[in-house]
């Protein structure tokens, strides 16, 4: 038991930058995915088309791969060649990749909305804008949330690939001391503060489903 | 009100319109009839911009909504005044298309708020009053899956009304329902036409036809076959498909 209090602190530190990666990625990619969304089922051709590329690259290679080549290969790219220091590397990296992810479950979420939907608010006046933001996206929220609860939970778990850039993760962290010290204790503990997230994640998600289960469809 | 002039529309190769021409005055209730696939309700949904026309015109109290020039090709109203043309209508859908995310209030309160910029203090007074016309102020914050189909259609029938149209459009707003429940969706058309609300009926309901509207349409094929006062149409109708059909309805 001393032993892990020894090792709570690296650990913890490790769990900084764990829920750090994990909260800016999900704040900036989780709107980013909505305008990639609207985009995709938007009347321009051209858009919707460029973002369905955009999310077939995105979802078709290792976020690994995306995030070694942001850090290393984009600052050789002529024109857009920029060097980014590690953590706005993986930032980038997670918000290009989960964004197209996220993408697609809104775009599910909009296109299973009726079309009587649509047309209900249009004999009542109301704009397309309107139409979205009042009707629409209120009930899209409701029917996404159990794949944006397995997106997010995927995300938590997703963050320990930032050790290829050589970041201090919670698994990073973990394995430095496995190393260190020959024991396996530290991955015990790093599994148990993963299952502490997304646990908090998991009933986060289950309050948010018990909300919106005020109406049925 | 409405003047609609050879209205064509086609889905894909199939002609759906073949040059539909209606008038209707203020004040008017029309009921279209006519068998499943005749082109009805994609006539009203016309007239509301739902559906767009290949060919014709329609003017909306003295407003060009769309019209053809000699060239074939029709020009809609732009944007703005679409929306505000279209804005005299209100629709009742055979599917109700309530909100389901929103309360009856809520449902009725929306459009005016949004649309209209009106505060919630502003409408409430209206939308309790429309509520209490429809029988159903005790649901007022029950969500639609609460209500039966009868209640649903009473409440879309408030929340169109919500907005103050001068022309209500009616889409076989009883089809979808039991047959226990159509009476009082049809009581509440009955009370809006006796109040002198011009309105636009696609039904199959022949006795709300023949005691309520001031005049029925009978459309097959994509044609209106007979347009007369409904006692003329149910006692004596002209065209032998019509009578066919209501021989077969009665």
């Amino acid at each position: 038991m001393n032993y892990v209090l020894d090792i709570m602190g690296p650990l913890l530190e490790g769990t900084g930058v764990t829920v750090q990666v994990f909260l800016i990625t999900l704040v900036i990619s989780v709107p980013f995915g909505l305008c990639l969304a609207l985009l995709r089922i938007s009347r321009f051709k051209v858009l919707s088309g460029l973002v369905n590329g955009y999310i077939w690259l995105m979802r078709g290679t290792p976020l690994m791969l995306q995030m070694l080549f942001i850090y290393f290969a984009l600052p050789f790219v002529p024109v857009i060649g920029i060097r980014l220091p590690d953590f706005p590397a993986a930032i980038v990296a997670f918000v290009l990749n989960y964004a197209a992810y996220f993408a697609e479950i809104f775009r599910a979420g909009i296109q299973s909305i009726d079309r009587g939907q649509y047309e209900g608010a249009r004999v009542l006046g109301m704009s397309y804008t309107q139409t979205m933001r009042r009707i629409v996206l209120p009930q899209v929220v409701k029917r996404i949330l159990p794949p944006m609860s397995n997106e997010t939970i995927t995300l938590v778990k997703d963050t320990s690939l930032i050790y290829v850039l050589a970041m201090n993760d919670l698994l990073r962290a973990a394995r430095g001391i496995v190393q260190r010290d020959f024991t396996t204790t530290p991955f015990v503990v790093a599994a148990a503060f993963y299952l502490l997230m997304t646990l908090v994640l998991t009933l986060g998600f289950q309050h948010l489903e018990k909300k919106y289960a005020v109406y049925d469809e | 009100m409405i003047d609609a002039r050879d209205v064509h529309k086609r889905f894909g190769s199939l002609e759906v319109l073949k040059g539909v021409s209606l008038t209707m005055a203020k004040g008017e209730v029309l009921a279209i009839i006519g068998p499943s696939g005749s082109g009805k309700s994609t006539f009203l949904r016309c007239l509301n911009h739902l559906e767009t026309i290949n060919s014709g015109c329609i003017d909306i109290e003295g407003e060009t909504l769309v019209s053809t020039v000699s060239n074939g090709i029709c020009h809609y109203a732009p944007d703005a005044d679409l929306r505000r043309i279209c804005g005299k209508m209100g629709m009742v859908f055979q599917h109700f298309n309530l909100f389901p995310h929103l309360t009856v209030l809520q449902n009725i309160i929306e459009a005016p708020m949004t649309v209209k910029g009106l505060r919630r203090e502003d409408i409430l007074p209206r939308a309790e009053a429309l509520l209490r016309k429809v029988g159903l102020l005790d649901k007022r914050d029950s969500y639609p899956a609460r209500l039966s189909g009868g209640q649903k259609q009473r409440v879309a029938i408030a929340r169109a009304l919500a907005m103050e149209p001068d022309i209500m459009l009616f889409d076989e707003p009883t089809s979808a329902l039991d047959p226990e429940l159509t009476g009082e969706v049809l009581r509440a058309m009955r009370e809006l036409a006796e109040e002198h609300m011009t309105m636009l009926v696609v039904t199959h309901e022949m006795a709300f036809a023949r005691e309520v509207a001031s005049r029925v349409v009978f459309m097959d094929g994509g044609e209106i076959l007979e347009a007369r006062p409904a006692k003329d149409l149910f006692a004596s109708p002209e065209h032998p498909r019509t009578r066919a059909f209501l021989e077969n309805m009665l």
